[in-house]
Parts: C-alpha cells; structure tokens; sequence
C-alpha cells in the first residue's frame, strides 16, 4: 500500500470504506520500522504486540460505526509519555527499567480514540539536546543523511515521520525541541501556546516550558493530532481551561489580508545561506498569498539563550531530584550507606548533558546566586514575553528561521557544548514568552538537507498559524516527502 | 531563671489539617493503613505526576489566619524545598516560601509570673509533610509514604515568648483555636500538632538576640516545658563557662529530660527554595476571606469575655467553660433551654464532667443531652425535686436515656411540699428527740442540720429542704 502523500483524514476514509484495515496499516508500519530503524534508530520500543491489539480493537470499533478522528491510526510518542503497558525510559539509563503505573494524559486521549500506538520514541535524555546525541539508546540518524544529527531533543519523533516509519508522532518542546528537529527532518512540527496540552504523565523537563505537541508531514495531521491532545485538564494545574477550536474547519481559510512580522533579530549575519534563501523565498510566496510583510523587533532575544538556561536548568535540577534509585527506576548500590547510594545511582544513571544541566540549575538557584541567576533570568523572560505581545499588536503571526544551519554532522558540536546551545538560538525565545509556533519545510539545501521555517503565532492562535503553514504548504512542493533510505 | 539573663523563645507549630484528602492529589490521608497504600502516582513522586491544589487546605488556612488575627494574602505562591531524603519522594517538599497566605498575625497570652502580653506570629503557610522511615534491626530502612503529602499549616511565632510557661501559654491558646475550628485533632502525641523551639538566652538589656538552638522532638506540653527549661539552664551554664551557645537542632530526651545535639554543621542546608512552577499562583479573592470569616465559630477569647458580661459567670467557670468547643457548645445549648447559666455551669462542669470522666466518653457522644439535662434542672427550679434528688434522676437518666419526668414518675421521686405533711414527719422527729430538740431551742444551732438531716432521711430525700427548714424555725419559735 501507498502511503506517502496521504493524510489522517484520508486514510480514515480508506478505514471507513473498508478499503484497508488498521491491523493492516499497523503491520505496515512495524514493517517499515523493522526494515528502517537499524540505520535510524528512532525508536526505543517497538510496541508491536500491544499495537495489534489495539490494531484490532480499532478495526472492531470502525465496524461498529462509531469511529473517532485517529481510531486505527498507527502513531508513535516520544519516550517522555509515560504509558502504562509499555516501559517509559526519557532516554535516561536511570529510567531503563521503568513501567509507569498510569498513562500520560496526552496518550489516554490517543487511546479513548482509539488511535494505535505503535512504540516509543528516542530521544535526547530528559530532552535535553538538540542533537538527539544525548540518549541512552544511541543518537538517532538523520533519514535524509545518516551521517546527520536529526535534531533533538524530540529527534526520534521527527526522523520517524520523515523515514515513514510512523504516520505522526508526538514531541515534547522545551527550547525547541519539536521544532528544529522537525526542520531538520522536513516534516511538520508544532508547539502549542503553554498550557494547550496537558503536561501530566509527561516527564519534567522544565515545568515552565515543556509542551506537547505533534510532528507530521503535513498540516492537517497536525491540526488533527492537536485537536485530540488539547484541552484542559483539571490533573495539570497550569493547563489552561479555554476551549479547543476545530482546527480542521479553518485551516484551508488562506492568509489573504493577514500581517505578517519579520523579526529582525532573527534575520542576522551568521545566518546560512541557503537557509536564508529558503525563508527568503517564503517570504515571497507568503506575498504572493496576498499577505502584507511588516518588520518587526523583539529587541530582548539576545538574552533569550542564556536566559533559558538559567531557568530551564534550574528547574530541571529540581525536577530531576526524584531519581533517586530509592523508590523506582535503576539502583547502584554499593553498600556505602544512603549518601553512597545516592551518589552512586546518580553518577551512573544520568549521562553527562543531564548532569551539566543539574549542575548548571542547582548553581542557579543556590543561596548568594538566586537574584543574580534564577531571578534575573525570570524578568529577562518576563521582558521577552512582553517583546512577543508588543509585536502581536501590531501582525497577525511572525515567520523567521528555525535554526540557523541545516542538520549538523553528527559529533560536530558535541565537545562544545555551548555551540550546541546557540543551534537553538531561533526557537528558545517562543518557549520563555509560551506562545504557540510551528515549523514547516520550506526548502532544501544545497547538500538537499531539508530547511525549515518557522511560524510564530499569538496565545492560543494555533489555528491561525496552522492555516497559515497549510496555506504555504498547498502553494509549495517541500512537504510531505519521505526520506530515500 | 537565673535573674542575669532573659530568656527568648520563637515557636514553629505545625498543625496537620483534617481534610479528608491530600494536599496535592486525592489520596485519603487515613493512618494505620497498609504502608504505602495510601498513595498514587503524585504523592509517590513518580515521573510525570502533577500536583493539585487541595481547595479545603487553603480554606483551613484562611479559616486559621483569620482565627490568629492575620492578613491573608490576596496572591501567594507555592515553592519548592530542595533537599535529599528518603522519605521525600520529589526530591523537593512543596510548601511556602517569599510569600505565604497569612502575614502579620499575633495572639493575647497570659501568665501568672508575667500576666497578658500579645505575641506576634510571623506567618502561617501550608506545605505537604514528608513520609515515614521505618527503621529495621538490620541494616536497612523501609519508606511509608502514606503520611507524604499530608497537608500541614506551619505557625510561625515571633521571638516575643520570654519563659517556658508563656511558650506553654501561647502553645495552649494556638491548639485551642485549631481545635474550636476543627481544622487539626490537636493530638500532640501522635504528631498532629508539632512543635520546635528556637530558644536562646541574652543578658538583660541587650539588643541583640543570642545564638538560638531549634528543639526538637517535642510531644507533649510537659516535655515541651522541661525541653524550654532544660535548654535555659544549659545555654546560661555554656555561657558562664565562658564558651559560646552554637546554633543547632537539639533533641527532646524524655528519658532524661535533656537535650542533645542533632547535627552540627551539616544543618546549614541551602534549599535552593524556588516557585514552584507546576502550581499557579493561588489567588484568594477578598469574597472568599470574607464568606470564611463570617463562618468563623466564636471563638475562646470572645466566649469567655461573654460569659462573664452576659452570663455572669466567674472569670474562673467561663476559662473552663470556654476551653473546649464541644463543652462551650453543650453549655450554650443547656443555657438555651435553661436560663440560670450559673446552674447550668455548676452542672457541665461538675456531675456531667464527672460522669463523662468516669465513662470515658466525649461531651459530644454523651447520653444526657443539653434536653435531657434542661429537663431536670428545670424540675430543680420549679421545686419538683431537690438538688440531691436530681443527681439519682441524672445516673438514671445516663443509664436509660429517659426524660426527666419519666424518671422522677416512675420512682416517685418527685419532692413532697405538702406542708402538712413533711410537719408531721418532723413531729415525729421532735418527739423522738426531746431532749435535742430542747438544747436546740437553748442554743445548739448544729443540730438544726441534725433536725433537717432526719426529716430528709424519713421522707427518703424527697422532702423540700428549704421547707423543712422553715418549718423547723416555726417551731423552735412556737
């Protein structure tokens, strides 16, 4: 079966008319996977049992007639959701052996529409990386070139869709980890505003920042995919209780008349050539749709990389504290008392990004440093959020770069840890000000590495964004390709 | 005390709250379960949980600050303590850091050595308790978390007490109003209500305070009070030695009736306190303070000024009245089916207490009811029985529960006020004990309880004693 070029809501077609069955497609999937994953490395675990079940259960229920918008579609989820059949590992040694005893929110949603599972996705430990080099189970490769990182840290996500081994994906984006990976895979990624999507059962990176979201290889999947994760949910106190809007009736609505903003800070020196063709050339056909281009500044995004390692660390330091080799996940132990014990499964469960950044947060927070770190960078951000708001005044949405080079080479920045920083210089400051954006392909280089761009969109207007991507998306041709492997 | 120095102590309460669930998820907080089994993915810590803000926790909170005469704070902000411990599943203990729900509160105290005096409380915030280790012989340790996540208020005090009985003072006067709201079971040796001491000494005059040692281990008031006293005693002894008081957490011994040094050093823990982000900042609007203060109960400090002014009770029956809710409750409902409050005081607070002692049972679960006790003190009143009659009329009462008049029916109990008839049992009475009766009329006033004492015991106690008396003077003048 073809199944390039198809989306969610065609293939639910296909399922309805009997025209194939999600036992089917799921077979499909795992076959792909298991004829793909040994050079991509996408996957942590394959959930090939628990996906026919599910795979049959779906057939059953679109039998039945009462059929839901994903029953019977094969999806993957990064191995940051907890799910209950199958081990959670956040990528971490720590967490090898770890069964959660609940499901995330975002993957009870999945499951009440019956959509099928189909495995857990690689990532980089904890999600932080964005080189998808820093996972317990290997880097993940690139699809388009193997020798490439994928991005990170939702990297098994994004090369997944772009290797065909998964129809969608969901990620999680902390500074931009759905984002640039999906940019540099040439799929569809987006991150909705803070709050859209229910954390709960996602593990903690850094609570202030972390949001679901889906990677595809179009627009509408992820249109689609966002309207069943979203909501509210009453067990993640900062989900916000707004309702969700049907995405899918207003995507195809065109951008005709909107305003969109150029940041000018993210249209600077350095910037890669063809990388700034590709968003260049955007910007043309956006014109071209009828759209009006204003620049605009958001004068504090200088800060924003620092400043999000100031906060992201902190939190994350504390939010790391309960992997303590006392109550779950791996225990080293070497009869050196609880000191010992701690320090011993500590040093040997996390890798040493993990431990970078505990460091780096504990730093952050410690007395005599607090004000001058952990606060400072709290009203930096407060200022980039405002720099965000201010430039809605005055457009609808704002498109700029996703990452300032094509994928890297895979060990290219890992002895520079602060190089590897500046990779996610383009999509950082959208986390601190919690507003929604996307990144869609719209290129590719001259080595035919894929090229992203980036749209920003205000709280909550997700659907204004989406219609705008699907709008690019309809008048190009750089979406919806499957990696040659 | 040793007169060269003052002594000052600042008081860390925590009060466990009576909700039925935790403060951050909805397991059930009963103890003496299972270990462990009290617990779900948050209060576990398991990756990915969130917590949820337990609305009746901020309710019991307001509903203290207000009590203890504090500002509640319009927006105040959950924080996390960083800190490794086994019975710390997070990593972290959620609680309240720069800015907690209740500011600026104070409460009135009063001691015998150093009468009233208002002491100042700093603050009270909620946080969650930690779990419980429990220690094996061996060389391992076992971790219950089914007490994780309990939700706490922690009182914070002013250093404003100057003696172990105006800590025991203040101790007292917070457990009561914890315990009239119903907010905590105010059981100390159980941990319900917790205490640490931050005590130091200074010499007279000094500005400023000396170094302090937080007590600890302190469960009961008593223990409390000999941990204050001991600790005086020891810092003052340091002090002359010429060497100097270190901060530390001391340990209550009870056994011995000292304290003794914790940890040294190590103590000087940096929680890295930060905003907890997965919690928003919690608003309470100016709406809700006012509904919960309109709902407060009255409370001991009001209760006692009007029992005295309105009721006219002594400073003495009101204090003892007023102590408890639950008492105060069944007087207020015996006053109001019974207008002589004196009585009813007498009453509450000698045969009820007495048989509720003996029993063992609450004033709340007891049998004679405030109708049932209204009942015979109203028979008191319009001369049906006599006041030694009505404590038989009580007991039988207490054991059938009947009304009452049932009672004073069925044994015949009611008080003969027939003068014809109790004179003629006094005839008797005289004729039987001429000659008594003549020393009485020469003078012998004691025996007038004798005369009295007869007539009561003839008519089996039913007799009006205050009619027996007055014919008694009849005749002595006759």
């Amino acid at each position: 079966m073809q199944l390039d070029n198809l989306t969610i809501s065609q293939l639910r077609e296909k399922l309805a008319s009997g025209e194939t069955t999600s036992v089917e497609l799921t077979k499909a999937f795992l076959a792909r996977i298991a004829a793909t994953d040994e050079k991509v490395n996408a996957f942590i675990t394959v959930c090939e049992e628990e996906a026919l079940a599910a795979a049959e259960a779906a057939d059953q229920r679109i039998a039945a007639g009462n059929a839901a918008p994903l029953t019977g579609i094969p999806l993957a989820v990064k191995d940051i959701f907890n799910t209950i059949d199958v081990r959670t590992t956040c990528g971490s040694k720590i967490l090898d052996n770890y069964v959660s005893p609940y499901d995330a929110t975002a993957i009870a949603k999945l499951r009440e529409q019956g959509a099928v599972i189909i495995g857990k996705l690689n990532m980089d430990e904890f999600a932080m990386g964005s080189s998808n080099e820093n996972s317990a189970a290997g880097s993940v490769k690139n699809p388009w070139d193997l020798e490439r990182v994928p991005g990170g840290s939702s990297g098994g996500s994004a090369a997944s869709v772009a290797a065909g081994q998964a129809l969608a994906t969901l990620g999680t984006d902390t500074g931009g980890s759905i984002r640039q990976p999906a940019s540099h895979c040439g799929v569809v990624g987006l991150k909705p505003t803070y709050g859209r999507v229910s954390r709960f059962g996602v593990i903690a990176y850094a609570s202030s920042l972390d949001q679901v979201g889906p990677v595809a290889r179009n627009v509408e999947d992820c249109a689609t995919i966002l309207g069943v994760v979203a909501g509210y949910d009453p067990a993640d106190s900062t989900s916000v209780d707004t309702p969700v809007p049907d995405y899918l009736a207003t995507i195809k609505d065109g951008v005709k008349g909107k305003k969109i903003g150029l940041p000018k800070e993210y249209f600077i020196e350095g910037l890669d050539a063809d990388v700034k063709k590709a968003v260049d050339a955007a910007i043309e056909t956006y014109k071209s749709l009828g759209a009006e281009i204003v620049e605009v500044s958001l004068p504090h995004t200088d800060y924003a990389v620092a400043c999000y390692y100031l906060i992201a660390t902190a939190e994350a330091s504390s939010n790391l504290a309960r992997y303590d080799g006392v109550r779950f996940g791996v225990r080293k132990d070497e009869g050196e008392g609880l000191i010992g014990m701690y320090q011993q499964t500590r040093a040997a469960g996390f890798g040493d990004e993990v431990k970078r950044r505990i460091m780096l947060g504990t730093y952050a927070l410690s007395s005599g440093y607090y004000d001058a770190y952990y606060l400072k960078a709290q009203k930096v951000r407060t200022l980039i959020r405002q720099d965000f708001l201010d430039a809605f005044e005055q457009v609808d949405f704002m498109l700029a770069p996703v990452a300032p080079t094509p994928a890297f080479k895979i060990g290219e920045k890992t002895d520079d840890p602060l190089q590897m920083y500046l990779s996610d210089i383009f999509t950082i400051p959208l986390n601190l000000a919690g507003t929604c954006g996307l990144s869609l392909p719209c290129g590719t280089s001259s080595e035919g590495l894929p090229i992203g761009l980036q749209l920003f969109g205000k709280p909550f207007a997700e659907g204004e964004i989406l219609q705008a991507a699907w709008a690019f998306e309809s008048a190009t041709d750089f979406g919806g390709k499957l990696a040659p492997l | 005390m040793d007169s060269r120095y003052e002594v000052v102590i600042g008081l860390e309460v925590h009060v466990q709250l009576t909700t039925k669930t935790k403060i951050f998820c909805g397991c059930s907080k009963d103890f003496g379960q299972e270990p462990n089994s009290q617990t779900c993915p948050v209060c576990l810590g398991l990756p990915g949980a969130l917590p949820v803000l337990n609305k009746q926790v901020v309710e019991y909170a307001i509903k203290t600050g207000l009590a203890t005469n504090h500002q509640i704070a319009p927006r105040s902000i959950f924080a996390r303590k960083n800190y490794f411990y086994p019975d710390l599943p997070k990593g972290y203990q959620i609680s309240q850091f720069e800015l907690p729900i209740c500011e600026h509160g104070w409460l009135n105290i009063e001691t015998e050595e150093l009468g009233k005096k208002k002491v100042g409380i700093t603050r009270i915030h909620m946080e969650e308790d930690a779990g419980k280790l429990i220690h094996s012989d061996g060389n391992s340790s076992a971790v219950d978390l089914n007490r994780a996540c309990t939700p706490l208020l922690e009182v914070v005090s002013e250093p404003d007490m100057r003696s172990a009985d105006e800590a025991i003072a203040y101790l007292k006067q917070l457990h009561q109003i914890v315990m009239y709201l119903g907010v905590c079971d105010g059981n100390l040796e159980e941990g319900s209500f917790r205490c640490d001491a931050n005590v130091s000494v200074r010499l007279w005059g000094q500005k400023e305070l000396g170094t302090r040692a937080e007590l600890k281990n302190l469960n009961s008031f008593r223990f409390i009070k000999q941990a204050i006293e001991y600790e005086v005693e020891r810092q003052i002894d340091v002090i002359d030695d010429g060497g100097k008081v270190v901060q530390e957490t001391r340990l209550f011994d009870a056994d011995a009736g000292t304290t003794r040094s914790m940890r040294g050093k190590e103590e000087a823990h940096d929680y890295r306190y930060f905003p907890d982000p997965d919690l928003v900042p919690l608003v309470v609007d100016h709406a809700w303070v006012e509904r919960v203060r309109a709902e407060l109960p009255e409370l001991p400090e009001a209760k006692l000024q009007r029992y005295q002014d309105e009721l006219g009770l002594t400073e003495y029956d009101a204090g003892v009245i007023s102590s408890e809710r639950a008492v105060a409750e069944y007087f207020e409902a015996l006053v109001g089916l019974h207008n002589n409050a004196k009585i009813c005081a007498n009453w509450v607070m000698g045969e009820l207490s007495r048989a509720l002692n003996e029993n063992d049972i609450a004033i709340a679960d007891c049998p004679v009811t405030p109708d049932l006790l209204a009942g015979i003190l109203n028979r008191i009143a319009d001369n049906t029985i006599s006041g030694k009659i009505a404590k038989k009329v009580f007991e039988e009462i207490w054991q059938s529960g009947k009304t009452a008049d049932q009672v004073i029916e069925e044994k015949g109990l009611k008080q003969v006020t027939d003068t014809g008839a109790i004179e003629a049992i006094l005839d008797e009475i005289i004729a039987a004990n001429q000659s008594q009766f003549e020393e009485l009329k020469g003078g012998k006033e004691k025996l007038m309880g004798f005369f009295v004492g007869q007539v009561m015991k003839a008519s089996k106690g039913k007799a009006n004693p205050g009619m027996v008396n007055q014919l008694m003077q009849k005749k002595l003048k006759g």
